[in-house]
């Protein structure tokens, strides 16, 4: 149980994280199918920053850098589907699916020349991520990414609703002609959206690689979690509370491939493929649960051209 | 009289259309073309920055492609051939989607549950070649036709769709394949599907001879394959059928009240779009250019996704996307042929990568090229609306002159 409950919180925070940055995106009007590349480069960066910074180094001072490393990462990655979606109106889902097919071939070539071999694998230590909290006999391994996820969330939701900052970009998803002839500068804030996507894809392509293991395979990316991710944003209906709900019910379909073999769940003889499959079966069910009378910001997808009226 | 002029005003409108039209084909190829070298400087900027002193030789061997080391053994142009034809397939079943508005991100999981179709029928059923690619394109078709379903009946978004299915097909085919569930498929000792030309030689598509100039994998599947995209080509531009497809396309609302079953286009063309990709998996396995590994479950097809660069390239124009495969699968081999001392392969795909972002706003160098081109057909451009503008009498005076 304890197990189910490390991997629930280790995914669902990752998921959280993305889905928010995708939510922010689209709630700007900028569909953001590159998540899962910004995930990559985050993670990428994140870790090349763990490998390079010195032995001795306080642990507090390694997780502090290499988690704004992955953000910034994540945040310059994104500005190219900014470039490509915003200032040259091109269409988001080509520009976000060609990030997505560059990030991983990037991050195999840099981890490769890193390595000096033919080996696209990181090794690295994550002690300094983990937290142990003892529970009885056992101990729960959490990591710092659950703080980081859970202030991240509270911030997500006082800037939406309760800035006007948050109102400025909510209006550019909804009604952009409406809200540049109130003043506001649309491709500001449609860029503003986008960066804060890449900021917490990025933290959160970091957040999915690091505590669990201690090697990666840059070949893998990661694994289709930044598209898991939406579906999770379109299941909490773009909200930041109803999104942490979400992507709490997708890690536990999640984690039980994880814990497949250590428990009960052994006992039904099922293969690790079945287990897998689990989260995008239950996506799917969501997706088509959900999507008829969807919330989706109206604007989302559509370039906006000053003089269209 | 009146017949006269309305022919006489009609004549020249449509020559200077075609005209127009063949300008914008020129200025799409125009604009992939700069896509593709602005994407190889790039390349060409990597390789200087991993290694300088290299960089001019590496390039080289990836402009050359396949016709590396062509005197010594043909094993690279053929690999070039080989895989030049499922990419094709997949590239086609991308343009065709996105001819209806769809966008079929999903041709990975097509080909994969095609490859599952095409091997079982080989492999186990012993069945000739053409019944296999019959029973991969179904498959394909099935697995295209659920996100069409899906699109059509409760709006799901077809990308995000498309993007579940290609993994619970990878898992799923994975686990099939594996278990040996619906049969002998699986050698365990090398980690792959059987072999198909030596397990089942009818089910191999034939070689026609071809074999003996490249190697074996070398089949009549490239053959096919431009086949299928004349086909292809034929049905968006020269039938009702694709005509209605691309109304839904353009504006799906006018299409229905234009009395165009809208949901049904959608379906439709997402099940022709998976039965393509189900089909280039049979290219591909068929013609024993690899073996299916089910231990390999942590990446998609990487024929399904490049079908995405591939339609993009080609502008979404089913002849277009036989040279567009063509290229990239020069540039993917170019990459395998780089000294892996000095290189890395995966650069090939960072090239690929760019040029696909940058074909997300050809437009952009499409309209650049046209004010180019436009400074010098002013005068075509200019007579179009002066057809429309023409008075009677000048009319008149102009047939004078054509009696005369």
């Amino acid at each position: 149980m304890l197990l189910l409950i490390k991997y629930t919180l280790l995914y669902g925070i990752v998921l959280m994280l993305v889905a928010l940055g995708g939510m922010f995106s689209e709630r700007s009007g900028v569909i953001n199918l590159a998540l899962e590349g910004i995930m990559s480069v985050g993670a990428l960066a994140g870790v090349l920053t763990l490998c390079i910074l010195p032995q001795g180094m306080a642990p507090g001072l390694v997780v502090l850098i290499s988690i704004v490393v992955s953000a910034v990462a994540g945040l310059v990655y994104s500005l190219l589907l900014g470039f490509s979606a915003i200032t040259l109106k091109a269409d988001q889902t080509i520009g976000g699916t060609a990030l997505n097919m560059m990030a991983t071939a990037l991050a195999v070539v840099i981890v490769k020349v890193f390595n000096g071999s033919a080996s696209a694998k990181l090794n690295y230590s994550n002690n300094a991520f983990l937290i142990d909290i003892p529970v009885g006999d056992d101990k729960l391994t959490i990591n710092v990414f659950l703080f980081i996820g859970l202030i991240i969330l509270l911030l997500a939701f006082l800037f939406l609703y309760k800035t006007k900052w948050g109102l400025r970009l909510r209006s550019c998803g909804e009604h952009p002609q409406a809200a540049d002839s109130v003043g506001i500068n649309v491709y500001r804030w449609r860029y503003i959206g986008v960066m804060f996507s890449g900021l917490l894809g990025g933290i959160g392509g970091f957040a999915y690689v690091i505590p669990s293991v201690s090697t990666w395979n840059f070949e893998v990316g990661v694994t289709g979690f930044g598209f898991l991710a939406l579906a999770v944003m379109i299941f909490g209906q773009w909200k930041p509370i109803n999104i942490f709900g979400a992507a709490m019910f997708f890690a536990v379909f999640k984690s039980l491939a994880n814990i497949a073999d250590s428990t009960f769940l052994a006992g039904l003889g099922l293969s690790k493929n079945v287990y897998d499959m689990m989260p995008f079966i239950a996506s799917m069910i969501i997706l088509v649960l959900f999507s008829k009378n969807s919330r989706a910001p109206k604007a989302e997808g559509i370039p906006y051209d000053k003089g269209k009226r | 009289m009146s017949n006269t002029t309305t022919m006489k005003s009609a004549a020249p409108k449509n020559s200077i259309s075609r005209k127009s039209g063949l300008i914008s084909a020129t200025n799409s190829i125009l604009s992939s073309i700069v896509c593709i070298i602005i994407g190889l400087l790039v390349g060409f900027i990597i390789l200087v920055c991993i290694n300088a002193e290299h960089a001019g030789e590496g390039f080289m061997t990836i402009l050359i492609g396949g016709f590396n080391n062509i005197n010594a053994h043909a094993r690279n142009i053929s690999k070039e051939i080989a895989e030049a034809a499922p990419l094709i397939m997949t590239g086609l079943s991308v343009a065709f989607a996105y001819k209806t508005g769809l966008f079929n991100i999903g041709a990975a999981g097509q080909y994969s549950v095609g490859a599952l179709g095409a091997l079982y029928f080989a492999l186990v059923l012993h069945m000739p070649w053409y019944i296999c690619i019959l029973a991969a394109m179904l498959c394909g078709a099935v697995w295209g036709a659920i996100p069409g379903l899906l699109k059509a009946f409760f709006n799901v978004n077809e990308v995000i769709t498309s993007i579940m299915f290609n993994w619970i097909a990878l898992y799923g085919v994975n686990e099939l394949l594996k278990n040996n569930v619906l049969g002998k498929m699986y050698e365990s000792t090398k980690n792959k599907t059987y072999v198909v030309r030596t397990t089942s030689a009818g089910s191999a598509i034939p070689n026609m001879g071809l074999d003996n100039i490249f190697s074996k994998s070398t089949t009549i599947a490239i053959f096919i394959a431009i086949i299928v995209a004349i086909i292809m080509y034929i049905i968006i531009n020269k039938t009702t059928f694709g005509y209605e497809l691309k109304a839904c396309g353009h504006n799906k609302d006018a299409a229905k009240y234009a009395g165009i079953n809208e949901k049904r286009s959608i379906i439709l063309s997402m099940v022709i779009a998976g039965a393509l990709a189900g089909l280039g998996a049979a290219l591909f396995y068929l013609s024993g250019v690899g073996e299916w590994n089910p231990n390999d479950s942590t990446a998609c097809p990487a024929i399904g996704f490049n079908g995405i660069s591939v339609a993009l390239l080609a502008v979404c124009n089913p002849i277009g996307c036989v040279f567009s495969a063509l290229l990239i699968s020069h540039i993917t081999v170019g990459g395998s042929c780089l000294a892996t001392a000095y290189y890395q392969p995966e650069i090939a795909d960072i090239i690929i990568g760019v040029i696909i972002y940058l074909c997300a706003f050809a437009m952009l160098f499409k309209m650049l090229i046209g004010k180019v081109v436009k400074v010098k057909s002013t005068s075509d451009a200019n007579a179009d609306p002066q057809i429309e503008l023409h008075e009677p009498d000048s009319d008149k005076e102009a047939e004078k002159e054509d009696e005369e």
